[in-house]
């Protein structure tokens, strides 16, 4: 049986199509894979089905019956359950209060927290989804906190459950763990829909593949008759070799040395636990890691967003541990946030206004700001790093994504710096762009910086970086020069690398 | 010192504080529900002023100030859901909607006292409420005191304050606003309608501070006069931020606030050789500095002044 | 033609806006048995109708203007100044004290003087809430109405314990002549106050277009995070921007009692500090835009009185269409919907 039937959704923001007359049939009982680069409209079409968005053109079949979906309440109704990419979690709250809000259990008009607790384990038993009931939800593990998500929908009693980019927060054991739930759940004769962006896991957990780019539909497969080489052919429309050319370039000295670092939080928890990192001029050191291991606090200590509390920050032989971040940047430190719409602009802000954001004092006179110095150096850095607008009047929140991060590393690159701290330098940003973005770190690498590149993607780290260093909960766990992708995985996920393998690492961490 | 030290623990300065406390304690709990909800209000002065109005209007049209309480519940009620209006459905900033609500009701408020009683600084003089003294608890000698004679609002204070705590965290309804407060989105998508919920805290706290209102002018002095509520809202905005945006801390804040103008008061009375000013600035002192110490500790609702816009 | 639509959109919400508070205010003149048409004229008149008038509407728009910078101010780096009204007096107080104490001094050197302790004492009174937002996040308007309550009562202790003149008005003596601004217009009361006003709008307006401390408080305001990223000390910067807001503040003070009353009385502004949040709030916080609210205000101030003495009609509508104003340009989502129809 057809339990979805799409047909022709259109959903537009303003003038920009996200969905573009959408066909797609779930069948079910299948795990159904929406395949699709970031940006390719997998979310909003959800979002569609899920009440959260209204398509202007269109129709959605339930179970082959037309159906209006207008809000969430209906969705639920309907038996729909949606898995967010983003958390929808209260942080202040416990995992059963997350869990049964919106359908209570009763007592004297009352809630009644016995029996919701009762309920949460029974199903959490069920489906071998461990969680503590009385715990809130801020101290919880990443891991746990999808588990109360999935039992959110679960409590609703779905049929049908949407895992939207589930495993990019999982380690590679949580992301086999939810493997497992998955199959137990279609076992128990539920739907799911499952959208990734990761080849090799559309190709070990589904029965079917759709993929999506740009907002349309380029086809259904079924996964035992396609390959992931296909796959990538549909995703991006064309044949993908990530293929950067690295030079040989000569390392020098010493250019950041962050030494023995620690971080606390404030439960008393360490989040950075003795981080040592040191690189050289014209190398780029990775950090791998799942994200939220640690990487945020360690790119906030070393921007001096955040002061350490333990250890030492040393650059170009000056000790910056206690330096103002305005200071680290005058010594020349260069800073692509992890997050760019929160810290890496201000979208109310002309270009011309955001070009000079972090470099304030270079464009000044007696206190005045150089309109026309600044106009000009605007003019060159948009047109060096390709940065498509009207005019460097438009406001930063008038570029599309990826403009907006060639913007921010268009101005980062641009100041001469000695020390470049890339975080998620190409997160969000569609394939040609990524490309560019490579191109213009390795650049700097051959201009002799030393670069600082923390990032999710592996093939980012293998391929632009010289060592690589990986962190997990707050620990370097392990620092070589080459690894394979499985190695690095492994490593993610905090597990130990074989016996004589380990021997040599420690080794060389000596000799290094 | 030895008078000082009889003012600051006599009983009847306790007594006062009580008087003092309540409409205070009405507009804090108001902020609590509003705050909750997501909802910064600083609209509370205005919606308490709107209620001491209300409730001499309609005192004054029947003669029964009883029927003054329910004027009053009606006007906080509908600048509530006006105040609502604004920052949901309008999107406007909340603090400058807030401030721009105080300043239209103190103007309102002062035209209409003018149309109708022809007097710019105070209204006439209504039926108050009286007090209900309670038989058997009056005699008891310290309680009796505190407890015993207070008019129906005051009463009322304590049945809202452990109502307001046991809608807040164990019912529901009480649920579903704080994951409101503390993120709209999730909210949402769990199905809740966010909307329902926001209007409804909004128009409660416009009740309570209705009521609040209510004590000033029926309680207290059983006429209205311009600008009644002299910066009493803001008072119980400090005072909902200092009990942790908790019903119950609300009450202890506010009647803190409460006593420190009581023995303000008394002290004035005593002739020391402090100036009456400095005494008067106590509160004042006070509010700044248990905000700026409560803000330290405690943590306002994750969505708080936030707007979701919904897709749909 | 959507180009144009698109420049001038702030100016059409805001006129619209505008429109509409005197909407809501014709039904409640109305429903209070007055004629609006009567109403409205007679406001009309006492603001422009002589030249007197005139002068008059320019008096009161003078201190508007300082108030609504001060807020305007305060929000560029985020921050809601409500103190306005306690720093003014407290300004006004100061300047008063260094002009009767300094009277010895030559005019030039005294005025400049008196005008820049009034500031001073303004930015004192802000300092505190902006230190106190920066270093624990208690809401800053809940703070400056506090030093608001704060403000006028010391003021007026410290003129009755110490500065009081003779006789049973609470008020100082008065300033020597030395001290007063010349007036532009005989016995009209409006003086070179209004070049000092527009001398300071010109100043702020530079500061925040040109000035790399404007950039850094303006990107606090606008994203505190990005400021941080960028090196800027967010903290710093509010207390700073807090500081000239009350420095301006405190001018609207120093003003009124150079130019107008000659001395500092108790109780002596109808308001300035919070019909200085509608002037910035309808001036978009844009030092020009603050004029043009001022004006407004001013006039409105003006011919309420007008209004009041020959119509019979409470000046109070003029709260109310300040309320009004400050709604409606809080929420151009009301407006945008108004306009569709
Ligand atoms: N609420 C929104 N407003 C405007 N544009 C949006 C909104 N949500 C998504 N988009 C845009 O629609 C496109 C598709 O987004 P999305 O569905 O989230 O992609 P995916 O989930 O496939 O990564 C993106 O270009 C995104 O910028
Ligand atoms: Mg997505």
């Amino acid at each position: 049986m057809n339990i979805i039937e799409f047909k022709g959704i259109t959903k537009k923001f303003g003038d920009f199509i996200a969905n573009d007359k959408i066909d797609l049939t779930i069948k079910k009982g299948e795990i159904h894979c929406l395949l699709g680069e970031n940006g390719a409209g997998k979310t909003t079409l959800m979002n569609n089905l899920f009440g959260l968005y209204n398509p202007e053109e269109g129709e959605i079949f339930l179970r082959e019956k037309p159906c209006k979906i207008d809000n969430p309440h209906k969705a639920i109704e309907l038996g729909l359950g949606m898995i967010h990419q983003h958390f929808m979690l209260i942080d202040r709250l416990t995992t059963t209060e997350n869990i049964i809000v919106g359908e209570e259990p009763l007592k004297n008009g009352l809630v009644d927290m016995k029996k919701a607790r009762e309920q949460v384990k029974q199903i959490s038993d069920n489906y071998h989804l461990a969680v503590k009931t009385n715990e809130k939800i801020e101290n919880i593990s990443v891991g746990e906190q999808q588990r109360v998500e999935i039992l959110k929908v679960l409590y609703r009693k779905a049929e049908i459950l949407i895992f939207d980019e589930p495993t990019a927060v999982l380690t590679p054991q949580e992301v086999n763990n939810l493997f497992t739930t998955l199959r137990e759940l279609k076992a128990g004769g539920k739907t799911i829909i499952f959208i990734t962006h990761k080849l090799e896991e559309t190709m070990n957990i589904s029965d079917r593949v759709t993929v999506l780019r740009k907002g349309k539909v380029i086809g259904t497969v079924n996964t035992c008759d396609t390959s992931p080489k296909e796959l990538a052919r549909m995703m991006v429309g064309r044949e993908v070799l990530l293929n950067v050319n690295k030079e040989k370039s000569d390392v020098g000295d010493n250019v950041l040395e962050v030494k023995d670092i620690s971080l606390t939080g404030k439960h008393k928890n360490l989040l950075l636990k003795n981080i040592n990192i040191s690189i050289r001029k014209g190398e780029i050191v990775g950090i791998a890691g799942v994200s939220g291991n640690g990487q945020l606090e360690l790119e906030e200590c070393i921007a001096g967003l955040r002061k350490v509390t333990s250890g030492k920050i040393i650059l170009d032989s000056e000790d910056i541990t206690h330096a103002p971040t305005g200071i680290r940047r005058k010594r020349g430190l260069s800073h692509i946030p992890s997050d760019r719409l929160k810290r890496g602009l201000v979208p109310s802000y002309s270009l011309a206004k955001n070009i000079i954001l972090g470099n304030q004092d270079s464009f000044t006179k007696n206190g005045f700001l150089l309109q026309n110095d600044i106009n000009k150096y605007c003019k060159e850095v948009l047109e060096k790093f390709d940065v498509r607008c009207q005019s460097m009047n438009d406001t930063a929140n008038n570029l599309s994504g990826g403009n907006q991060q060639k913007l921010v590393i268009g101005r980062e690159l641009s100041t001469d710096p000695k020390f470049i701290l890339a975080a998620q330098p190409t997160r969000g940003v569609d394939v040609g762009a990524i490309e560019f973005i490579h191109n213009n770190i390795l650049e700097m690498r051959k201009q002799n910086k030393a670069i600082l590149l923390i990032s999710a993607e592996l093939e980012e780290l293998l391929s632009l970086a010289d060592r690589i260093l990986v962190i997990y909960e707050g620990e370097i766990v392990s620092k070589k020069n080459n690894y394979t992708k499985e190695e690095l995985g492994l490593l993610m996920a905090g597990k130990k690398v074989p016996e004589e393998e380990k021997k040599e690492l420690e080794n060389r961490i000596q000799n290094d | 010192m030895q008078e000082i030290l009889e003012v600051i623990f006599n009983i009847n300065t306790f007594s006062a504080a009580i008087r003092i406390s309540v409409p205070l304690v009405f507009a804090a709990i108001g902020g609590v529900f509003s705050e909750r909800a997501g909802i910064i209000n600083l609209g509370l002065e205005g919606m308490l002023l709107t209620g001491a109005f209300a409730g001499v209007l309609g005192s004054y049209l029947t003669g029964n100030p009883y029927i003054g309480i329910l004027f009053a519940i009606m006007g906080g009620a509908l600048i509530g859901f006006i105040f609502a209006l604004f920052t949901i459905k309008f999107e406007a900033n909340h603090v400058v909607a807030g401030v721009g609500l105080n300043i239209l009701m103190l103007g309102i408020t002062t035209w209409l006292m003018q149309i109708l009683w022809d007097s710019r600084g105070t209204s006439v003089n209504v039926t108050g409420l009286s007090e209900i003294t309670i038989p058997i608890l009056s005699s008891i000698p310290i309680l009796g005191k505190l407890f015993g004679s207070h008019n129906i609002l005051a009463y009322l204070m304590f049945i809202v304050v452990i109502f307001s705590w046991i809608i807040l965290f164990k019912t529901p309804f009480g649920l579903r606003l704080r994951v409101v407060g503390e993120y709209q989105k999730a909210a949402d998508t769990l199905g809740i309608k966010i909307r329902k919920i926001q209007y409804t805290s909004l128009i409660f706290s416009g009740v309570l501070c209705g009521l609040g209102g209510a004590y000033l002018s029926l309680g207290h002095l059983n006429w209205f006069s311009m600008n009644m509520s002299a910066g009493r809202g803001y008072m119980a905005l400090a005072a909902n931020i200092f009990g942790g945006w908790n019903p119950l801390g609300a009450f202890g804040a506010s009647y803190l606030f409460a006593y420190t103008d009581a023995l303000q008061m008394r002290m004035q009375a005593l002739n020391l050789n402090v100036p009456n000013e400095i005494i008067q600035m106590i509160p004042y002192i006070l509010t700044i500095l248990v905000l700026a110490g409560a803000m330290i500790r405690s943590r306002p609702p994750a969505g708080l002044g936030k707007h979701y816009k919904t897709n749909r | 033609m959507i180009k144009i639509l698109k420049k001038y959109e702030n100016s059409i919400y805001s006129l619209t806006a505008i429109l509409l508070a005197f909407l809501v205010g014709a039904v409640l003149i109305h429903l209070s048995g007055f004629s609006v048409i009567k109403a409205y004229s007679t406001l009309f008149d006492g603001a422009f109708g002589s030249v007197f008038n005139l002068t008059q509407t320019f008096m009161n728009t003078i201190p508007l203007i300082f108030t609504g910078l001060a807020v305007a101010i305060g929000f560029k780096s985020g921050l809601f100044n409500i103190g306005g009204e306690g720093q003014m007096y407290l300004g006004a107080f100061t300047t008063a004290i260094t002009a009767i104490y300094l009277g010895f001094l030559p005019g030039y050197i005294l005025i400049p003087i008196a005008l820049i302790m009034g500031g001073f004492a303004g930015s004192a009174w802000s300092f505190l809430p902006g230190y106190l937002k920066a270093k624990t996040g208690a809401h800053e308007v809940v703070t400056t109405i506090m030093m608001n309550y704060i403000g006028i009562l010391t003021a007026s202790y410290l003129l009755l314990k110490y500065f009081k003149e003779e006789g049973p008005i609470p008020q100082t003596v008065l300033i020597p002549e030395s001290a007063r601004l010349p007036e532009l217009i005989e016995y009209s009361r409006l003086t070179w106050a209004i070049f000092i006003a527009v001398f300071v709008i010109i100043i702020i307006d530079i500061f925040f277009k040109r000035t790399k401390l404007g950039y850094k408080i303006q990107t606090v305001g606008e994203n505190r995070s990005a400021a941080e990223y960028a090196g800027i000390n967010s903290n710093k910067m509010m207390v700073l921007s807090m500081m000239i807001s009350g420095f301006v503040a405190g001018l609207a003070g120093s003003t009124i009692v150079m130019g107008v009353l000659h001395r500092f009385i108790t109780n002596f502004s109808p308001g300035y500090g919070f019909t200085g949040i509608a002037v910035a709030v309808l001036g978009k916080n844009k030092p020009w835009g603050v004029l043009f609210a001022a004006i407004l205000f001013g006039a409105l101030q003006t011919g309420g009185i007008t209004m009041q003495l020959f119509a019979k009609i409470p000046m109070d509508l003029m709260v109310i269409i300040q309320g009004l104003v400050i709604l409606f340009v809080a929420a151009p989502i009301l407006i945008k919907k108004l306009l569709r129809k």
